[in-house]
């Protein structure tokens, strides 16, 4: 019995743990679909470089954990409005095909890029002492980073959660994704807004690859090896929809981490599986709004 | 150009490539590498280019012609043109099975579904070693000669042939469907979907039918791939090449019958010579020559060379008068 309960609060620890930096990855590429109609498939290389920037700060300068993942999100970040201003603004009004192209470019890019930096290999990167020592809760011991990411994720949701439903810059962005030709005639700078949301999905994707590296081991195809998974996300999620993919991302962790830890072989199926089901069902799953 | 030098024309392109034999005697392989995948391309474009349904996971069809060309040859079906029907037309089922679900989304869900269906696919023949050979492939087979006289060597003569035969097929069934009825009918669809429901045309019955058209070639390319090299590999499913044949599509030009061909010969031979790269030194061109195509050439190679003929034109038309 007592077996039963540990290794069940260990596949919702992990999962969620898992399920948090997934939704935190995820999150800019659901906003931009919503928001721009722009599938954004190179979103996953901005996760890559917080993750890759954040490491290097540790490994190479010796810096702090918290400080490292700060100015790696913040370097990410400006990178991605040069980015957006260069290659995104065009692509707003493009072709779908457009779209695909200019993105799966750069992804190609990206990973070139990580390659003739960092080499092929994954990098290794070592926790802080305080999150590397384990935790006794009582039924088992665990991570301290597991809990950690919990608590980062949980407190990220409820401010996003404000941020869109408790702010003005919320309820513009709302307003836009609903219905863009209204938002725009009530004097709402769309356009200006397409910048921040890209911006703040880059950054939040960059925290995620940055505090994210031990579940998600940082290596030149990252931007590619993961894009499944957020994929996964944002289909399972309503377009836009920010609290439906926080379910989601979730959701997608506990199945990933029970299916692994259920069957170590074929487990990773699980997820795919899940997918196909929701896909039969059309959008459905989720359509039981949380709102 | 009247309609008797066209075909003359066309007739000349055609045994220009099969002079290929003749002049390239130690590159066949290559060339027939091209071919296959000339072919993927033409499939792709045929859905992609035509009925404006963005696949980003063709590679399932490839993949299943050619794992299906290799079980039969592996089962003792070793006749290569009813084995190749078969194989295609295995390919051509699973459209028909998948196809009704996945033809419901479109536009950007319907591109992320095709890509993660092909993820899947690929993980699962990964998974399944037993009956894919896993990262070893499926090798051991061989097939018999062609109409019982041509034997299949390591000269790739016979290969080539047989290959290109089937890639001048396929254009020419190609050029037919396109300009038929049913092809203006596509193109109507990938314009303005609603507007071609509105005036009564069955849109969800064209889209399938194109949809299992198109994978029937393409698992045509994937088996042919099989029985000129008799030998499958993994990598048929995999997403990169699903990415690859889309890549080598809007280099070559979208939408036009010659685009995928050249696409794809361009494509293969510029991987060809910098095949002594770093494999992620390549992705900086294939990065690169993506977002060419979206900046500026449009059409791809074949929408270039158009825009350079219709200046000469208008040069030449303006200097005459």
């Amino acid at each position: 019995m007592n077996s039963i309960l540990s290794a069940l609060v260990f596949v919702l620890l992990y999962g969620v743990s898992y399920g948090v930096v997934l939704f935190t990855i995820s999150v800019g590429l659901v906003l931009t679909l919503g928001l721009m109609r722009v599938i954004n498939l190179a979103h996953g290389a901005f996760a890559a470089i917080g993750g890759y920037l954040a490491v290097a700060l540790m490994n190479e300068a010796g810096v702090p954990f918290a400080a490292a993942v700060a100015i790696a999100v913040a370097a990410t970040a400006a990178i991605s409005v040069v980015v957006e201003r260069l290659f995104y603004v065009d692509l707003y009004r493009a072709s779908d095909l457009d779209q695909v192209l200019m993105t799966v470019g750069l992804m190609f890019l990206t990973t070139a890029s990580l390659n003739l930096l960092f080499g092929p290999d994954i990098i290794p990167g070592d926790l802080p002492p305080y999150l590397a020592r384990s935790v006794d809760l009582g039924i088992r011991a665990f991570q301290a980073y597991r809990i950690f990411v919990v608590m980062l994720g949980m407190v990220l949701i409820l401010g996003l959660w404000l941020l869109f439903e408790r702010t003005e810059f919320g309820a513009r962005l709302r307003a836009a994704v609903d219905n863009r030709g209204m938002a725009e005639a009530m004097g709402i700078d769309v356009g200006r807004l397409f910048t921040i949301a890209f911006v703040l999905g880059s950054a939040l994707a960059a925290l995620g690859g940055a505090v994210g590296y031990p579940l998600f081991p940082l290596e030149p195809l990252y931007p590619f090896k993961y894009l499944t998974l957020v994929l996964i996300v944002v289909s399972l999620a309503d377009f836009g929809n920010i609290k439906a993919s926080a379910v989601a991302a979730i959701l997608v962790g506990i199945v990933d981490t029970g299916g692994r830890y259920l069957f170590p072989v074929s487990g990773s199926f699980l997820v795919n599986a899940l997918f196909i089901l929701v896909m039969m069902h059309r959008t459905g799953l989720l359509r039981v709004r949380i709102a | 150009m009247s309609r008797a030098l066209a075909l003359i024309a066309r007739a000349a392109i055609w045994l220009s490539l099969a002079a290929v034999v003749l002049i390239f005697p130690d590159e066949l392989s290559f060339a027939t590498a091209i071919v296959v995948m000339a072919l993927f391309a033409l499939s792709l474009d045929l859905l992609l280019g035509y009925a404006g349904i963005i696949s980003m996971g063709h590679a399932v069809f490839f993949g299943i012609g050619a794992y299906a060309a290799g079980w039969l040859a592996l089962a003792g079906w070793q006749e290569p043109l009813s084995a190749l029907f078969l194989a295609a037309l295995a390919a051509a089922l699973a459209a028909l099975a998948i196809g009704p679900l996945l033809l419901r989304f479109t536009g950007l869900p319907l591109i992320m579904v095709t890509f993660v269906l092909g993820v899947i696919l690929y993980e699962a023949a990964n998974k399944a070693t037993a009956i894919t050979g896993g990262d070893n492939g499926l090798t051991g087979f061989g097939f018999a000669p062609l109409f019982g006289v041509f034997r299949w060597s390591v000269f790739n003569r016979v290969e080539y042939l047989y290959a290109l035969a089937f890639l001048c097929a396929a254009y020419h069934l190609t050029r037919r469907i396109v300009a038929s009825p049913f092809g203006l009918a596509l193109e109507g669809i990938r314009e303005n979907a609603t507007r071609m429901m509105l005036v009564g045309a069955p849109v969800r019955k064209h889209l399938l039918r194109v949809y299992v058209l198109s994978a029937f070639l393409a698992g045509l390319a994937g088996a042919l791939g099989t029985v000129t090299t008799r030998f499958v590999s993994l990598s048929v499913f995999s997403i990169n090449s699903s990415i690859d044949v889309v890549v080598m599509l809007v280099l070559g030009g979208v939408a036009s019958l010659h685009g995928p061909i050249i696409g794809a010969a361009v494509y293969m031979i510029v991987h060809h010579l910098a095949a002594q790269w770093n494999p992620y030194h390549w992705m900086f061109v294939i990065g690169a020559l993506l977002l060419l195509v979206v900046r500026i050439g449009r059409g791809g190679i074949v929408g270039i060379i158009a825009a350079l003929a219709k200046r000469d034109r208008d040069a030449a038309r303006s200097h005459a008068r």
